[in-house]
């Protein structure tokens, strides 16, 4: 599915530092009923932002209107466990373009950059600096540069590069998915397949 | 660039059909799996694009994660259930993609039926939008799950693009205690990497252990590897391998098989190979294993106490919160903790010898009166020979029902789920919050412990109760 074209992304930004973060907790098991995709961001983080009588949880960071943005900053190994991309789908169906945290589980970080969502993985120290700004200032804005794959803190100039690799960078600056360059190559996946025993 | 390869080097470069410079490998599928719940979307997908499935003898469609494990005959009562179970009948039908629905012979959990069919060989590239399709990788296959939008890239174009993960080999050398299982294994080396030590990596599993394995042990340990964040892990096939695979319904015959054979022996890693990481533990270190937290990684030796936090690497603040959660404390012993559920099942430890297993510890006991147990077989095949090999009356006699095949409590989708609040041991893989129902609590241990744990209502260590059997 072709996405949003990612450029440069000023924004402020929700904190969630906590650590192994999984797929279970972004998204429910019980809310993957669905044959489409759509409405999954109601459910985002649901068993962390509601109690089971569906009231929200004043405490839970999503129900605090002090915080808002595009941009999720996570603890350590954040999307572990199921390869549900449900979880991703949830996390940009809810408004987020970009999650940051000093390290992501592998599937989770594909299926963000599969769908549109910017995974940018940050030191351990500069992710401390950025839920000190956002302690000192709820508004203060980051700033994602995805041509320079900088992030800056806007506030007080403290900036980090990240890395992403050449192919999956042009796919976001433009918007294109795997499957258009997949299928511009098919005949040479059906050569290839000739040759495969199985 | 030395020209020794790592079995892993061997089946990975054999299927790339393209290399894009600075960034990931269109890497060829041999098998596709394809489940009710990952897969509309994606279906939905190549339909909007108005394009077909490139080769649907290569995919295998089956029913498993969100279906009930009881009176199966019946149609499915939840309407969302339903309505994707029929996505996947549907869309089975139009691309002409095979497909073992509900009541079907060959149905059951994804990970347990495509092995038991041979679709699972040695040195195939298999993927399912489930992370534990890393268990094929115990024939020697490079297997690991993916999200949507990779099913979608399958479906359409039969490959999909993926950046070459770093190489990790885990060696496990000498001989495994009484009562330590490959489940405990798993968790061992888990409890020791932390869930996200392999991440980036693909492990391979060596050493005297896991040759020793049977082939369903060697699927429990290669099911876990998603568990320490590697994206999956296998083991060189050999005489084991074969004989496992030999005769199924899609394993090659004849000349096929003779010539599937001449590849299938070179998948070994070559003297010499280097891997980018390596660790080595001794078998002997290993003892029942369950762990006490809120994933994977937070298992321990059943005799030990749970670890203090300040002792611990990382976020202690996290621990708190986990440990807050299944309302333990530092310090704690697991064993004589009381517990609500069993669940024996999965793609875990679904299989028949952990049937076997757990039926060897309950015989001539009985399941204790506050234990609700769900023994769920992991396909109609398991099934049968839990039927066929007796062990359905030695649980009857104990107390204990079965139920039919499915995913189950694994994940909870159906029916299956542990209340809020209540302990369960769990042959599963996951023990994250609310995996098993909202606000359930999940100790993930072997089959043994299990057993135990059913017939004595609380955490308990199986080599207690096997000690008069080997003298
Ligand atoms: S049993 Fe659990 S882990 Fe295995 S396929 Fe089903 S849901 Fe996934």
């Amino acid at each position: 599915m072709a996405y949003d074209k990612f450029n440069i992304l000023t924004s402020s930004a929700v904190p969630l530092p906590i650590e192994n973060v999984d797929t279970d907790q972004i998204i429910p098991a019980r809310f993957l009923k669905a044959t489409e995709r759509k409405g999954f961001g109601d459910n985002l983080f649901r068993d962390w932002r509601y109690n089971a009588d569906n009231t929200p949880k004043e405490n839970f960071v999503l129900n605090n209107p002090i915080y808002s943005g595009k941009i999720l900053v996570g603890g350590k190994n954040f999307g572990s466990g199921s390869s549900r991309e449900h979880a991703a789908w949830a996390v940009y169906d809810y408004g987020f373009r970009c999650v940051v945290s000093s390290f992501f589980a592998d599937i989770f970080r594909n299926n963000c950059l599969n769908i549109g969502v910017l995974p940018v993985q940050v030191s351990a120290e500069f992710l401390d600096k950025i839920y000190k700004a956002i302690e000192t200032d709820p508004n203060t804005e980051l700033e994602i540069s995805l041509p320079d794959q900088t992030i800056t803190i806007k506030a007080t100039g403290a900036k980090e590069s990240f890395d992403i690799n050449d192919y999956k960078k042009a796919n976001m600056l433009n918007g294109f998915d795997d499957i258009d360059y997949l299928l511009n190559i098919k005949e040479d996946i059906r050569e290839f397949a000739l040759d495969r025993p199985l | 660039m030395s020209t020794k390869k790592t079995l892993f080097d061997k089946v990975w470069d054999s299927h790339v059909v393209h290399h894009i410079e600075n960034g990931p490998d269109v890497l060829f599928i041999d098998r596709h799996m394809v489940h009710e719940v990952t897969s509309p979307v994606a279906f939905l997908g190549i339909k909007d694009r108005g394009i077909r499935v490139m080769y649907p003898e290569k995919t295998f469609a089956t029913a498993d994660h969100n279906t009930p494990t009881i009176n199966q005959h019946l149609p499915v009562a939840d309407p969302l259930s339903a309505n994707q179970l029929r996505a996947l009948e549907e869309n089975s039908n139009e691309y002409g993609i095979s497909y073992w629905g509900l009541g079907h012979e060959k149905n059951g959990i994804v990970h347990v039926v495509g092995p038991e069919y041979g679709i699972t060989q040695p040195g195939a590239t298999i993927v399912c939008g489930d992370s534990h399709t890393s268990t094929h990788g115990a024939f020697g296959a490079i297997a690991f799950g993916i999200g949507t939008s990779e099913v979608e890239m399958v479906l359409a174009t039969q490959c999909i693009m993926q950046t070459k993960p770093k190489s990790m080999r885990i060696t496990v050398n000498g001989s495994l205690s009484k009562a330590v299982t490959p489940k405990d294994v798993a968790l061992y080396i888990i409890s020791q990497l932390t869930t996200s030590g392999a991440t980036g990596y693909f492990v391979e599993y060596a050493g005297e252990v896991f040759r020793n394995m049977s082939m369903e042990g060697r699927m429990t340990v290669c099911n876990l590897s998603i568990e320490m964040g590697a994206r999956g892990g296998m083991i060189a096939p050999d005489e084991k391998t074969f004989e496992y695979v030999k005769g199924r319904e899609f394993t090659p015959e004849g000349a096929a098989w003779d010539k599937a054979m001449t590849y299938w022996e070179s998948l070994v890693t070559d003297e010499g190979a280097e891997y980018d990481k390596e660790v080595v533990f001794d078998a002997a270190d290993i003892e029942p294993m369950i762990t006490y937290g809120t994933n994977p990684g937070m298992g321990i030796g059943i005799s030990h106490g749970i670890p203090v936090a300040e002792s611990l690497e990382g976020g202690v603040a996290t621990y708190k919160k986990s440990l807050q959660y299944m309302d333990f404390h530092e310090g704690d012993s697991m064993i004589g903790k009381r517990i609500d559920f069993v669940f024996l099942g999965s793609c875990t430890n679904g299989r028949i010898e952990d049937f076997r297993a757990f039926t060897s510890l309950i015989k001539g006991r009985q399941k204790a009166d506050h234990v609700t147990a769900w023994l769920v077989p992991g396909s109609h095949k398991v099934e049968a020979a839990i039927k066929e090999e007796g062990l359905l009356d030695i649980l009857t006699d104990a107390g204990f029902e079965l139920r039919e095949p499915g995913c189950s409590a694994c994940l909870a989708m159906n029916d299956d789920k542990v209340p809020a609040g209540k302990y369960a041991v769990s042959t599963s893989n996951r023990n994250f919050e609310g995996r098993q129902g909202p606000g359930s609590r999940t100790l993930l241990a072997s089959p043994l412990v299990a057993a135990a744990a059913a017939v004595t209502g609380k955490v308990t260590d199986p080599r207690e109760l096997m000690e008069f059997e080997t003298a």
